[in-house]
């Protein structure tokens, strides 16, 4: 683990990436606002580049700190797709655009080619996207955006001539599969978050004369809570175990389905915790929970990847144990 | 944030890792005959011919050191042994408790004279032990009992009565936590463990029968029992510390996820049949296998510790509570998934270990600690009790 740079990214995050930027960048997204100007000076968007193209080399496993920092600091801009895309943009010798990039597929349409929600495409300045087979770089100024949900997301639409002119960027057919660990990973960022804000908040709430935290209706659901994080955010390490820059199919599949399996419990602890105050806007928690159900829903949901797990379960006569081995063994 | 922040995943070192294979050929050749049914009992099986197999094999005791007959293997060694055990459905009742418990506690509390005595015996499969912990007013409230042991010129005189102690009619010993002074108002204070042998004068042993139809607890009573001298384990007075101990090495094995593998496997075999597949069973078998995985990393993280000589106190309550859920989740996600193919022919072997399992899944988040109990040793180990 490179945790020299992670701890400089968890302090620069700490600096920057404040409440206050998150909203205002949801209330009016600003591709060129400076949270994402000055991590692109920073170098952090060239973690994954190898070294002799100016990154700093690093492999997916040791990159997992940093994407689960930007869970844990809600980070606005799709700065996880970000470092991922550049590193697959320098593998296939290409220059690398300036601004963020978002990552999607595509699917067919009468015009050429649209998509569903893309996170974080209001901030980004290109995508990478995988159609027909291939993954190529389009820049967003070419799209046409249609509004998503969430204020951060759009729809996209590109025309035929625009994908035909794109650069692809390799034969890399795994898009799916990664932007499902990188959620996985950024969903265990925001559950080790909301996790500590809720222990806190139990410790200084007072009712009944006392801290909240002292009931044991409250320590249990903290203890549940603590095994739901703890559990999924051990599901997403496990997905980044890499030394690479390729997540394993399994290992994913069994990551984006437990942290999008605890997302689910821990926001709904979180909030029945919290009370009425977590229900605001004006208060913090939201920003995380509001992330927790949009990710869960990102890149396949809980029983999207169960069945890929299920899948590879009918397809491993024998023991079980032995799927589950080659899920989470690590090797000396 | 708290010591769950070091929860991360480890590696099972190639030495011991490399166990797997010798042991996976022996327990298919032992159990190619036992049905599923039988084997989903496993640590729950009792079976001492094979205990002594397994002893032969120097596979009980492979943490102990070797001068007393141990492997003097790592806590990973036993970690890949156990783990083969659980999922074969291998019937490791009889030395279960003496191998995961027992022997480490008289390892680390014994005298040179008390593990000469026991340990080579527990790695040859020939004293097996339980547990004295529980008894009518002291279940969860462990530090309530009241069987107490009186000093005597040649040892101590024990009185009282032990309940829900496993396999307790088929043990050579007990380790039992007793009030050697004070009363049971003094909570922690005046606590101690003796070594029982069972079969002395004035034990009785009396097994309950549960809801299956199996008798694996019983209740034991103490009637002016003469123990020697050195049936005191480690200090007089110090038994809360040293149960606590003793709990942490029981709650943080593999047995805490595999109690429903042998009914999960049989179940996938036959949704890998034309017959028995459908989209609803490939999912659910994704969502088990997934909230395994996740365990076990954990539990192997736990056993990191374990070697480094830690106490995981906390961790082990983690993982307990989580395991026992998906060890809950299991029998009653197959039967909603069975008894829900209306036209279907169900194998009666797969619907044997169904309801077996279902029966006794209520003691697996009972047993070692309930899920209330190991709640609250989380919430201590967050800071807010």
């Amino acid at each position: 683990m490179d945790n020299l740079f992670a701890d400089a990214l968890g302090q620069w995050l700490a600096d920057r990436c404040t409440p206050e930027t998150i909203r205002a960048l949801e209330k009016q997204p600003q591709p060129n606002h400076t949270l994402w100007t000055k991590l692109q000076t920073s170098g952090f968007a060239d973690a994954l580049v190898p070294e002799d193209q100016g990154g700093a080399g690093l492999t997916l496993a040791e990159a997992y700190p940093l994407v689960e920092l930007c869970g844990q600091y809600a980070m606005p801009f799709p700065f996880a797709e970000t470092m991922l895309g550049r590193a697959w943009l320098a593998q296939a010798q290409l220059p690398r655009p300036e601004g963020a990039l978002a990552l999607t597929h595509a699917i067919a349409s009468p015009e050429g080619l649209c998509t569903g929600g893309v996170r974080g495409a209001r901030l980004a300045q290109a995508t990478l996207v995988a159609f027909d087979q291939q993954v190529r770089l389009l820049p967003l100024a070419s799209a046409r955006l249609e509004p998503d949900v969430f204020p951060l997301d759009a729809r996209l639409h590109w025309k035929q001539a625009d994908w035909d002119r794109a650069p692809t960027v390799g034969d890399l057919r795994e898009l799916r599969t990664s932007l499902a660990a990188l959620y996985a990973g950024l969903t265990a960022g925001a559950l080790l978050h909301i996790f500590s804000r809720t222990l806190q908040y139990a410790n200084e709430r007072q009712q009944f004369g006392k801290p909240i935290g002292k009931f044991q209706a409250i320590q249990h659901q903290l203890s549940v809570m603590s095994e739901h994080v703890f559990a999924a955010r051990m599901s997403a390490q496990l997905a980044f175990t890499d030394n690479g820059l390729t997540v394993d199919t399994l290992r994913t599949a069994i990551a984006k389905a437990r942290t999008s399996e605890a997302a689910l419990e821990v926001a709904a602890l979180s909030h029945s915790i919290h009370g009425a105050i977590g229900f605001t806007a004006e208060y913090d928690l939201q920003l995380f929970t509001r992330r927790l159900n949009l990710w869960r829903q990102t890149a396949g949901s809980e029983s999207y990847w169960h069945d890929q797990v299920g899948a590879s379960a009918l397809a491993h006569p024998g023991l079980s144990l032995d799927l589950i081995r080659q899920a989470t063994d690590l090797t000396c | 944030m708290s010591q769950l922040d070091s929860l991360n995943p480890q590696a099972i070192p190639a030495e011991d890792e490399a166990l797997r294979s010798e042991v996976r050929s022996f327990l298919s050749e032992a159990l190619k005959d036992v049905p599923a049914h039988i084997r989903a009992r496993s640590w729950s099986g009792y079976d001492p011919a094979f205990s002594r197999k397994l002893g032969e094999l120097g596979w009980l005791g492979i943490t102990l050191p070797t001068e007393y007959g141990g492997g003097g293997r790592s806590a990973y060694a036993r970690y890949v042994l156990v783990e083969e055990f659980l999922n074969s459905g291998a019937p490791v009742g009889s030395h279960w408790i003496a191998d995961r418990q027992s022997g480490p506690l008289i390892l680390k509390y014994g005298s040179e004279a008390q593990k000469r005595r026991y340990l080579p015996a527990i790695c040859k499969g020939e004293a097996f032990f339980c547990i004295g912990m529980s008894e009518p007013g002291a279940g969860s409230d462990l530090a309530s009992v009241r069987t107490r042991a009186v000093r005597h010129p040649s040892g101590w005189v024990l009185n009282g009565q032990k309940i829900w102690t496993t396999n307790a009619h088929h043990c050579h010993f007990m380790i039992a936590l007793v009030r050697t002074s004070g009363e049971a108002s003094d909570r922690h204070q005046g606590l101690s463990q003796l070594i029982v042998d069972l079969s002395l004068p004035g034990v009785t042993v009396r097994p309950i029968t549960d809801l299956s139809g199996d008798s694996h607890f019983c209740e034991v009573f103490f009637d002016n029992v003469q123990l020697p001298e050195d049936a005191l384990i480690g200090a007089e007075g110090a038994g809360w510390e040293q149960v606590t101990a003793e709990l942490a090495f029981e709650r943080s094995g593999p047995e805490r996820l595999y109690s429903s593998i042998v009914l999960f496997d049989q179940w996938l075999d036959f949704v890998r049949t034309p017959a028995g597949h459908t989209p609803q069973a490939q999912r659910l078998a994704g969502k088990i296998i997934s909230q395994l995985a996740p365990l076990r990393a954990l539990s192997i993280s736990i056993t990191e510790k374990l070697t480094r000589g830690e106490s995981p106190v906390v961790e082990a309550a983690l993982v307990k509570d989580l395991g026992t859920g998906v060890e809950q989740l299991i029998p009653n996600a197959i039967a909603d998934d069975l008894a829900g193919r209306l036209d279907a022919p169900i194998p009666l072997e797969l619907l044997q270990t169904l309801n077996y399992v279902t029966q006794v899944a209520p003691s697996f988040s009972l047993r070692g600690g309930t899920r209330d109990i190991l709640r609250g040793m989380i919430a201590r180990g967050l800071g807010l009790r």
